[in-house]
């Protein structure tokens, strides 16, 4: 079988991203160019600042990125972008441009679900990876527990009511004074604390019995932290992030282990910025051993926002046939396995 | 020379196609869809139609601004790509510039306003000498309230031939207050037209100003509003 080499673009946040993957396992080159020092400045991302970055960088990143593969554009098989969910001005700057690049080469354009990369990347990570499997998708802006029934077949058992993960600790590390971006803040801090220092709530909602919601622990870190200053009691950063922190995992860990104990998945995947906490990490690693569930995660460099995971699922998009046309657009809140 | 010339700065998308000074294909549509879904199919139907060998091209051009943010960015990134991919060069042009063409050889100035919202515009002012097709900039690209244009039209004392997606927001503003002789667009020089970039870029081109797709980059003639906000707090410090 000949080998299908896709070149890859994702923009849809606040990393400008192109990579060249092989049959949507072999990464032959992964360019990320982060602007998180430019919006560390304003607390998050400003959507309009990350649109005009993308634009400015987009053409040296995706240069890198084919001049490290070693091959050149005529060679790819077909481009692929990130067309949603995330932020329509960023998305847009990728769009444009892949679907322009893919014209003027004469290459098929292939649309790719910004969660289902992130899923992907665990591909990549893991050669032997196939589904079916369990996947929990946490980042910045998306807390999915998702079943992947197949390549490119996937059903959202639970999703967040409000803030995503990575949300909710942006706002408690911002509460706290340690900036912005909160989860790697969060994660090292939260090594010298105590975990049951404080008792944060663990949320159940009404919804699916698998859904999250983070707005209220986030309140509840707020409000202890208001009533300590009122009575002027010492507050420890340390324990406070260590506390949130802990109730955020036993949260995303027992939905998980439910749901995989219901459903009888054997294989489990984590992915997403948020699964690069290294808390969070070990609390799966732990929870998968004890019940001899096969547990796999990606490395740090494909859990943040990167193209090589856009390549890996267009890889198997691609299989299946599909092309999109010239009049592919920007979906901002494009939901999992829609079209 | 073989100029592929784009605009899709404001409400308009248009495509056009230049060679041995000559237009030889122009669509433009005005229409509800973004220019995300229309402008590169539009694009492929011109080079289709004309049977257009994207390897033969000399240049690239686009408009670069001011306008519609996301507009603007939907069409320097379609260029950028193209750019990228065929390897050409790109002329990127004032969007103001070459709405200017609509009024080419108009005696007076020649003053394009584009809607920048909250009673503001993105203006700019021009006129021709005899035989030229080539603006000369009068008045700076500028993003201004329109009463401050308005002052400095009436200043200038000479007839005002205006153009561009401003006209129909601030017409009677335009009617009540400008005291200097003007014309508005009919239906056919209203709005941007790709055709008039490909002709500025003509001339660019000659005059070695095209660059290299990595170099080009919007002009927006405004911050982001978080920015704008971030140092009006710092000025208030």
């Amino acid at each position: 079988m000949a080998d299908i080499n896709i070149l890859a673009i994702e923009s849809s946040c606040d990393e400008t991203a192109a990579a060249v993957v092989r049959n949507g396992r072999e990464v032959l080159s992964n360019v990320i160019y982060s602007q998180i020092d430019l919006h560390t400045l304003y607390g998050g991302v400003v959507p309009e600042i990350a649109s005009r970055k993308h634009i400015d960088k987009i053409n040296q990143v995706v240069e890198k990125a084919i001049a490290d593969s070693g091959m050149e554009l005529k060679d790819m098989d077909a481009v692929a972008v990130t067309y949603g969910p995330g932020l329509v001005g960023p998305l847009l700057v990728g769009v444009s441009f892949a679907k322009a690049l893919a014209y003027g080469a004469n290459l098929p354009i292939i649309g790719v679900h910004h969660i289902e990369g992130h899923i992907c990347a665990n591909y990549i990570a893991n050669k032997e990876l196939e589904p079916p499997f369990m996947c929990l998708i946490v980042s910045g802006g998306h807390t999915h527990l998702v079943k992947v029934a197949d390549y490119g077949k996937y059903e959202i058992l639970g999703k967040t009511e409000d803030d995503a993960a990575g949300e909710a600790f942006d706002k408690v590390a911002r509460a706290i004074g340690l900036g912005y971006p909160g989860g790697p803040k969060i994660d090292k801090v939260s090594k010298s604390g105590n975990p049951e220092a404080i008792k944060f709530p663990r949320a159940k909602v009404g919804g699916s019995e698998y859904d999250f919601s983070f707005s209220g622990l986030k309140s509840a870190v707020l409000n202890y932290l208001n009533t300590a200053s009122m009575n002027n009691e010492t507050i420890v950063t340390e324990d406070v992030a260590s506390s949130f922190q802990q109730a955020v995992i036993d949260v995303l860990v027992g939905h998980s282990m439910e749901a995989l104990n219901q459903y009888g998945f054997k294989k489990f995947a984590i992915a997403g910025g948020v699964a690069s906490n290294s808390g969070l990490r070990e609390a799966f690693e732990k929870a998968c051993a004890e019940r001899g569930i096969e547990f796999f995660l990606p490395p740090p460099i494909l859990c943040t926002d990167n193209a090589a995971m856009i390549g890996s699922a267009a890889f198997f998009e691609y299989e299946s046939g599909l092309r999109n046309g010239l009049d592919l657009n920007a979906v901002p809140n494009l939901k999992l396995g829609e079209r | 020379m073989k100029i592929l010339a784009l605009d899709s700065s404001g409400l308009v998308a248009s495509v056009a196609y230049l060679e041995d000074e000559k237009i030889k294909g122009l669509i433009n549509i005005n229409y509800q869809k973004t220019h995300s879904q229309t402008l590169l199919p539009m694009l492929d139907e011109m080079v289709k139609t004309l049977e257009i060998d994207l390897n033969d091209i000399d240049y690239l051009a686009c408009a670069n601004g001011p306008g519609s943010f996301t507009g603007l960015r939907i069409g320097v990134a379609t260029i950028k790509g193209l750019g990228l991919s065929i390897n050409k060069e790109i002329v990127d042009v004032s969007t103001l510039e070459a709405l200017a063409l609509n009024w080419a050889g108009a005696d007076g100035i020649i003053v394009p306003i584009m809607d920048a919202r909250r009673s503001q515009v993105y203006a700019a002012g021009y006129t021709f000498e005899e035989n030229s097709s080539k603006p000369v900039k009068v008045i700076e690209p500028v993003n201004c309230d329109l009463s401050e244009l308005i002052k400095e039209l009436n200043a200038m004392g000479k007839k005002v031939f205006f153009t561009g997606d401003g006209v129909p927001v601030y017409k009677e503003m335009i009617e009540e207050s400008l005291k200097v002789p003007y014309a508005f667009p009919n239906a056919a020089n209203a709005y941007q037209n790709a055709a008039n970039v490909a002709v500025l870029a003509n001339i660019y081109a000659k005059e070695g100003l095209a660059k290299k797709a990595a170099d080009i980059s919007p002009v927006y003639l405004r911050k982001p509003q978080a920015e704008r906000e971030r140092e009006a707090m710092q000025g208030a410090n």
